[in-house]
């Protein structure tokens, strides 16, 4: 909320600084955003009527003008195009110094003498309205200073207002605000109820009085819409940010403002037999202020007559019984409407006003006729008009109650750490404007919140007043001791060790967006059906990511696009597959791998990366835990190419996927194909195993190397269990070292050579033991897979 | 015999002509091999008297350990100098670069994440961490947000349309905690929260960490020193400026927003902290009694404190980075600058 200093001022004036009053209320939770001044520095500007115009001889643009300046008559050559004999205009004097230092000098233009500058409102900093000269009232005092005229010393304070504060959104809700905290009485201008000069009245029917507790409604006749508002309440609303209208809404704007009451008037000629208050019928249609028509629900409270819906109640007026310049009567609402009957339902529309942003808030139950009275006194000021009696509906049983809170003086204790003097807690408590009862021996209290302070509903919402008046930063504080019963569980590894291995390994940690392009997300997996928010922030963002791809793929284009080379990155993070009914988020690790094996050095060039460089920090990141249950095998995985595909798996379950893209996918994606993905479930690898101590062997070990031809679709994953199973626990390491495919060993056909050793725990191998061991995997091999020793 | 002294000064010439072991070699053959001179002058020592013997002997060993004695030094200094002429033919340029790979580095954001953790995790919290894709009923009604609460406004929630949302806030945490155990609760729960909001200041994704402790005798006194410990630790200012200032959180009470003095002017006031000196950094309060209820356990029993933090906001004014956004860019001439 913004508003002008000099008008807090008015109501509330401690002998504090601008500076100590914002600092004080920001410390208080009425936190200040911005404070700006209403005008920029300039000196001698005063207040002028132009009492003669001439053309001049010499252009044609030019205007000769007298100018009475209080003081004298002093001739100004002007070229604004309004100007005129008789208008009221700020006039800077020779001497003056205006915004961004522009001096005002004797001068001659075209030959002519001028004496000070006539000037528009962006001359003084401020915004224009219109072209060329501001044009100020006829009965601007001609002589005085303009600052002192507009009140242009004066600051704009915006504070941004938490939503338990709704009593601050009003110069009085912070006036009475700043007395507390200074201790300063705060005096609100004259108000007095006008007097009633007609019988003519609307009745009103509330039908919902849960919803409307209370409705004030009220008559005048002979109102002059026509009426100028005056120049400081256009200044003030103009300061809190709404323009002036006509003098009835810059009134109900005006006491919005001031005293925290939304208002509104219907053009009473306008209206059709009683004021009805109650809920649309599904589907009824508005039309609003703003020119849109709505069909609403059945819940949403509306202001109606005989013929229909009038105004969405709390949020915003209807077009057809608006005041407008053809208005003579006005039918002016002061209504109480329950937060929870108006909350959401701007929103649900698309709008948010002043009204409604005060309704959901809450506004002060007990301010009704004080702010229709307010409102139709200011009216008759300004637009003259006669005023009706006053009309009052009101069901006293759904009015909010002031809550009574039982405050106890050991709970204060519990909660802020410190104990506070019962004297203390009470003046506090009386200067919020709270009645408080004390009890057993000031050790609790009973208190009753006053009309304007809703927000207090229970003990602790007691306890925050006192630590905001005593003082946040005067509370104490201590750093806890924290009796810890820490478990740090060896079976399971610290995620951190994925992604630093990852990091040693050359991998940069991205973090992408979870919601990714629905066409990327499609390209990657067709089958997949990924959860779509129902408000996206953007198309190319409104789908759950089902793996760690689509944001990782971004991330390369993103990059690619900017001339890397190579790229190496990993995410950590969960990915959302829908399972079933329900969505399983499960956290998994992700690399993607671009470019040459190794960075570019100066033996030689790097190869580019293939499958089995990836693999190979695949398999690091896999043995992080210890554990050896890991298998790779060939599928098909729709992001990848069908022939450089593996499922991976831990101890038979799949939980990870490794390939080269598919080149069909890189297309669609308009990516490089060279690109390789890999994607692990975190909870499989960080299960694992608490070190086990094996003595060490002190026998010697044999190696036999030996190389098998057999059909090249057999895996070499085949071919290692098929040893394994051929050999007993002498077998300690089994390594293929060559790989070898060419017309030496025939077509269709390879050679793997295999390194196996043996070693026994307790006694040195005879030649004749590790024979046994081959010959039996010869044969076996041969038996499954055909395979025979290479010559 | 008569010629002993010239045969030793042409071994010892030999020796130091010899240019290379295999040369000096033959030389040891010739002179010192079984049929070398020396050693045939050695075997004739029997034609000799037995008075002449001793003495013949002694003078020819003389000569024999000086040729042997020329040989070990001349065959050292040949060998050094084929050490020598070895190694600097394996001479290289050690300023050439090394093979291998760089380490990657870290994202900004984990990084400082990691350092938020550690802090709290010295202090005895553990990390507890919840789904990102929640239900209403733990990011807002179990925190005290009731549907038509105006705070609700407050989170520009991203909706799937069926009751699950995405999480506005690490809060949800709090109340998964409390819902699975039994207090005290001591947990910092770091992770990914959304809200559909983006522009300069906005990205539609960023990361918080939740903290909270609930125990018997907690106090806003508790809140205060650790969060202050925290700040001051984590930008490893000691004396760093920290202000609670009233606010308002549906989930606590009393509830406060932190400031600290502005890290980059020292509280002059500069662009960074708006010309105010100040550094809005979190939130926290006390946890709300309802929320308490929510989670299970007996306010009258039980106090706590929960605070919030952007890491977003912390990593940007301790690294200097200017734009939120390049956090998601995933740019790696950014990544690499956080090795």
């Amino acid at each position: 909320m913004k508003l002008s200093e000099s008008w807090l001022r008015e109501w509330v004036n401690p002998d504090i600084t601008r500076d100590q009053l914002v600092h004080q209320i920001t410390m208080a939770g009425l936190e200040v955003d911005a404070v700006e001044a209403v005008a920029p520095a300039f000196t001698d500007v005063v207040v002028a009527e132009v009492i003669e115009t001439a053309p001049h001889p010499d252009a044609d643009k030019l205007t000769l003008c007298q100018v009475d300046a209080g003081d004298g008559v002093f001739p100004v050559v002007c070229g604004a195009s309004n100007v005129r004999k008789g208008l009221r205009v700020p006039f800077a004097r020779v001497g003056a110094v205006l915004p961004n230092d522009l001096k005002i000098k004797k001068a001659k233009l075209r030959g002519q003498p001028s004496e000070g500058m006539l000037c528009g409102a962006s001359e003084l900093g401020l915004e224009d309205q219109i072209d060329g000269l501001m044009e100020l009232p006829a009965d601007a005092p001609v002589g005085q200073n303009i600052r002192q005229y507009l009140q242009l010393d004066d600051h704009v304070i915006e504070v941004d207002l938490t939503p338990n504060r709704a009593d601050c959104l009003s110069v009085r809700g912070i006036a009475r605000e700043v007395g507390v905290l200074n201790q300063a009485p705060v005096t609100e201008p004259a108000m007095a109820d006008v007097a009633v000069e007609h019988d003519q009245a609307r009745a009103v029917r509330v039908e919902q009085p849960q919803a409307c507790p209370r409705y004030l409604g009220r008559v005048i006749s002979n109102v002059n819409v026509a009426a100028a508002t005056p120049l400081w309440m256009v200044e003030r609303l103009r300061r809190a940010g709404i323009g002036s209208i006509d003098p009835v809404v810059d009134v109900t704007n005006y006491v919005l403002l001031e005293l925290g009451q939304p208002l509104h008037a219907f053009d009473n000629d306008r209206l059709a037999g009683d004021i009805i208050v109650r809920h649309a019928t599904a589907g009824e249609r508005l039309t609003l202020l703003d020119g849109q028509t709505l069909e609403l629900d059945d819940d949403v409270l509306v202001i109606a007559d005989d013929s229909g819906a009038l105004a969405m109640a709390g949020v915003m007026g209807g077009e057809s019984s608006a005041v407008s310049g053809q208005t003579k009567q006005i039918f002016l609402e002061c209504a109480f409407f329950n937060p929870l009957a108006i909350a959401g339902k701007a929103r649900r529309y698309g709008l948010h006003t002043d009204s409604s942003h005060r309704f959901e808030r809450g506004v002060d139950p007990a301010l009704q006729e004080k702010a229709i009275e307010r409102a139709t006194a200011l009216i008759q000021s300004i637009a003259g008009g006669e005023a009706g009696p006053l009309v009052i509906s009101e069901d006293a049983g759904s009015v909010p109650a002031l809550a009574e809170i039982e405050l106890r003086a050991e709970r204060i204790e519990r909660l802020l750490g410190m104990s506070l003097a019962a004297a203390e807690v009470e003046e506090h408590l009386a200067r919020l404007g709270m009645e408080v009862t004390t009890r057993e021996d000031g050790r609790a209290w009973t208190v009753v919140a006053p009309s304007w302070r809703f927000d207090m509903a229970r003990e602790e919402d007691l306890i925050e007043e006192l630590a905001r008046i005593h003082g946040y930063d005067r509370l104490p504080s201590r750093l806890p001791v924290i009796q810890g019963n820490p478990q740090v569980p060896e079976d399971r590894l610290d995620a951190r060790r994925i992604s630093d291995l990852l990091l040693g390994l050359g991998y940069h940690e991205a973090i992408t967006y979870t919601f990714v392009d629905p066409q990327t997300q499609a390209a990657l997996e067709p089958s997949v059906t990924p959860l779509p928010l129902a408000n996206p922030i953007s198309a190319d963002l409104s789908v759950m990511r089902t793996s760690l791809w689509a944001g990782l793929l971004s991330a390369a284009r993103y990059n690619l696009n900017r001339q890397a080379e190579r790229l190496r990155l990993f995410e950590t993070g969960l990915r959302f597959r829908p399972d079933g009914d329900g969505l399983a988020q499960v956290p998994c690790v992700a690399g993607l791998v671009f470019g040459s094996a190794a960075p570019q050095g100066w033996q030689g060039k790097p190869q580019r990366v293939d499958f089995y460089h990836v693999k190979g920090d695949v398999e690091a990141l896999l043995e992080l835990g210890g554990h050896h249950q890991w298998r790779f095998e060939a599928d098909s995985h729709e992001a990848l190419h069908p022939g450089q595909c593996a499922r991976i798996l831990r101890d038979g379950k799949s939980v990870g996927w490794l390939g080269k893209i598919h080149p069909r996918v890189a297309k669609a994606l308009d990516i490089s194909a060279e690109i390789f993905l890999f994607e692990v479930e975190m909870s499989a690898i960080v299960q694992a195993n608490v070190p086990k101590f094996a003595d060490l062997s002190t026998q010697p070990k044999v190696r036999r190397d030996l190389a098998f031809v057999l059909d090249d679709t057999i895996s070499a994953q085949q071919v290692i269990d098929a040893v394994r199973n051929g050999c007993d626990d002498l077998l300690t390491d089994v390594r293929i070292f060559d790989v070898y495919q060419g017309d030496s060993v025939g077509e269709g056909k390879r050679s793997l050579a295999l390194g196996l050793t043996f070693q026994d725990r307790s006694r040195t191998l005879r030649d004749a033991d590790v024979n046994t061991q081959v010959e039996s995997v010869v044969s076996l091999l041969k038996q499954e897979f055909n395979a025979h020793l290479r010559d | 015999m008569e010629n002993l002294d010239q045969i030793t000064d042409q071994a010892l010439a030999a020796v130091a002509a010899a240019n290379d072991l295999k040369a000096l070699d033959d030389v040891r053959v010739q002179y010192l091999g079984k049929k070398g001179e020396i050693s045939l002058l050695l075997k004739g020592l029997g034609k000799l008297s037995a008075e002449e013997r001793p003495k013949a002997g002694a003078l020819i060993n003389e000569s024999r350990s000086k040729v042997q004695d020329a040989i070990s030094t001349r065959q050292a200094s040949l060998e050094n100098a084929a050490l020598e002429a070895q190694l600097a033919g394996e001479r290289i340029d050690v300023t050439l670069p090394g093979n291998g790979e760089q380490p990657g580095a870290l994202h900004p954001v984990t990084r400082t994440r990691r350092r938020i953790e550690d802090f709290f995790a010295r202090l005895g919290y553990e990390v507890a961490e919840g789904p990102e894709v929640e239900d209403d009923f733990h990011n807002f009604e179990a925190l005290n947000i009731p549907g038509h609460h105006p705070a609700r406004a407050m989170h520009d929630t991203f909706y799937f349309g069926d009751g699950r949302l995405l999480r506005t806030h690490t809060s949800p945490v709090q109340v998964r905690v409390m819902e699975a155990g039994q207090p005290p609760f001591r947990i910092i729960a770091p992770g990914r929260v959304y809200r559909c909001d983006s522009d300069l200041t906005h990205t539609p994704m960023f990361h918080q960490v939740e903290g909270l402790l609930v125990d018997k005798g907690v106090t806003f006194a508790d809140l205060r020193g650790t969060v202050a410990a925290f700040l001051q630790g984590f930008f490893e200012v000691e004396d760093l400026p920290v202000r609670f200032r009233p606010s308002y959180f549906p989930f606590t009470e009393p509830s406060a927003e932190v400031d600290i003095g502005c890290t980059h002017c020292g509280g002059e006031g500069c662009r960074v902290c708006g010309h105010t000196g100040w550094l809005e950094v979190m939130g926290c309060g006390m946890v709300h009694p309802r929320v308490l209820e929510f989670g299970g356990v007996d306010p009258q029993e039980y106090t706590g404190f929960a605070f919030g933090m952007g890491v977003e906001r912390l990593a940007m004014l301790r690294y200097g980075v200017k734009d939120l956004r390049m956090f998601f860019e995933n740019d790696v001439r950014f990544l690499e600058q956080f090795r």
